[in-house]
């Protein structure tokens, strides 16, 4: 037996049995090969209805399960992690015809991983607001803010924190228009967060490294700055400071 | 954070660990004397998975199960994941190791199954020596668990138990005994349950597995059994259980439940029962 032929054919509905594979009495056995094959996608397809949950909702379960197994056998995990699982995924859903009327979909899907990914991140301490008072005092455009590793944030034009929202709950369905979502894991659960305004560009600087002053200049007129480290303190997310 | 490496499990009943039943194994574990984890859901960074595994092992004797390591692979092992592994076992030292007899990668890609291979000399070989890379990396004995399979393949030349007996021979691993998967195996692959058991190394195993099953047909109407982990264990798993601890006495029984995972007092009964097959043996 060899298991370059198994693999493939346990991916391939089409592949043939590989040679060797018998019943206890020497008999070929497809049905019994095809418990395998069944056990692969159906195990696979569970890690990423467990890690997209989001656009299962929007495109329902059957459809999902069936793009599921397509992009497994694409796909399939290049890690025995399962948790990281899917990192393709949002790419290949943003080239995947049947879902071309729904642009916002791929973003979806990074938000999701985004969440995934914030929920599995190292745990970290916040920096305590004793020392924002004593920085206020400083040239605070000067300095780079360290973020916890748990925040992710998943810049769109589409309104994602409000698709989001309502695939959770019983909100209004969106507006139409950008939204940038900001992921935050205060303690054990990651939230998503709309960013408020011009916070997309100033957070995308300072996971960069970039100095505050220098992302506050990239995030231009709109820029909320006190609504953004707000947001970032009361999440948690700011866990140092360096010069 | 302690060291169980040294103790060991306990000849008790344990369940695999479901993060939905921190709260109730918390508050009142009943019969359950340990934990079993899968090793590749603690991989991760940070979270509430490693915080809740710690707050565990404050508690109870752990058991680490790997599910991807793919001894039986053609391949090399995954030295990134052996290494994932290692860090695992070197901050939790938990008090068991256990990986199984199959394959699960090859050639990069992770097939998220328990493959079989067939039991030849160099089969035997190649298996033997990730065994002794895996207990040189981590720096401990292991248990190998016997498969549940569906097929067969025609080069095989060696019985199951006497390739798991040369195993534990050459490498000194020890094995975990999961004998659902001796049922399973036993009528999918047209022999007796009570041989199987009667042939296997009792004195080498440091853990037994119990789950539940499905049942299908295969090509030609006949029984085909899958380790389903879905369900309660059956009887006739239970009868080969019994006869397993009067004949080898008591050792760590695991019900394993994975798929349809139950409300925990569910999964306590099951263990309740294994309770009272291990008890009257101590």
């Amino acid at each position: 037996m060899s298991q370059t032929q198994f693999a493939a054919a346990l991916l391939d509905p089409e592949a043939e049995l590989p040679a060797g594979v018998v019943d206890s009495l020497g008999r070929p056995a497809p049905k019994r090969f095809a418990v395998y094959r069944n056990n692969v996608a159906s195990s696979l397809t569970r890690a990423l209805e467990a890690a997209f949950p989001t656009v299962r909702k929007l495109v329902g379960d059957e459809f999902f399960g069936a793009m599921a197994v397509l992009f497994l056998r694409a796909h399939p995990p290049r890690s025995q992690m399962l948790m990281q699982y899917g990192d393709a995924f949002p790419d290949w859903l943003a080239a995947f015809p049947p879902v071309a009327h729904l642009g916002y979909l791929p973003d979806v899907a990074r938000l999701d991983q985004a969440m995934r990914e914030s929920y599995h991140a190292a745990d970290s301490t916040p920096l305590p607001e004793v020392e924002f008072h004593r920085l206020l005092g400083e040239d605070i455009g000067s300095l780079r803010l360290i973020l916890a590793p748990s925040l992710r944030l998943v810049q769109s034009r589409w309104p994602l924190a409000a698709i989001w929202a309502v695939n959770h709950s019983d909100d209004k369905p969106p507006m139409v228009g950008a939204q940038d979502v900001v992921v935050l894991r205060p303690l054990f659960d990651p939230r998503p967060h709309p960013v408020p305004a011009g916070g997309g560009a100033l957070l995308s600087g300072l996971l960069q490294g970039k100095r505050l002053g220098e992302s506050i200049d990239l995030a231009g007129e709109s820029l909320d700055l006190s609504a953004v480290l707000g947001l970032l303190i009361a999440g948690k997310a700011i866990v140092g400071v360096s010069k | 954070m302690l060291d169980q490496t040294l103790k060991g499990l306990p000849a008790k009943p344990g369940v695999g660990y479901k993060p939905q039943h921190f709260a109730a194994i918390m508050a009142d574990p009943g019969p359950v004397g340990w934990l079993e984890v899968h090793a590749e859901n603690y991989m991760g960074a940070g979270g509430r998975p490693l915080a809740q595994l710690r707050h565990l092992a404050e508690r109870f004797p752990i058991s680490v199960h790997g599910v991807g390591l793919s001894i039986g692979g053609e391949g090399p092992l995954d030295i990134d994941h052996l290494a994932r592994l290692k860090s695992l076992c070197s901050w939790l030292n938990p008090a068991s190791f256990s990986e199984h007899l199959a394959w699960s990668t090859h050639d990069g890609a992770y097939l998220n199954d328990l493959l079989p291979l067939p039991y030849t000399p160099a089969t035997l070989a190649r298996v033997c020596n990730h065994i002794d890379q895996v207990q040189e990396v981590l720096g401990r004995r292991m248990l190998l668990e016997n498969p549940s399979t569906y097929i067969a393949f025609a080069e095989t030349a060696l019985e199951e138990t006497d390739f798991l007996t040369e195993i534990a021979r050459r490498t000194g691993c020890g094995l975990l005994l999961d004998v659902n998967n001796v049922y399973v195996s036993g009528i999918n692959q047209n022999y007796a349950p009570e041989a199987y058991l009667d042939a296997f190394p009792l004195h080498l195993v440091g853990e037994i597995h119990l789950g539940g099953h499905a049942e299908d047909c295969d090509d030609h109407g006949n029984r085909l059994l899958i380790d389903s982990h879905g369900a309660e264990v059956v009887d006739p798993v239970w009868a080969l259980y019994a006869r397993v601890i009067r004949q080898g006495g008591p050792k760590p029984t695991l019900i394993e439940w994975d798929n349809d995972v139950p409300d925990w007092l569910v999964l306590a009964a099951e263990a309740a029962c294994a309770a009272m097959i291990l008890e009257p043996a101590a």
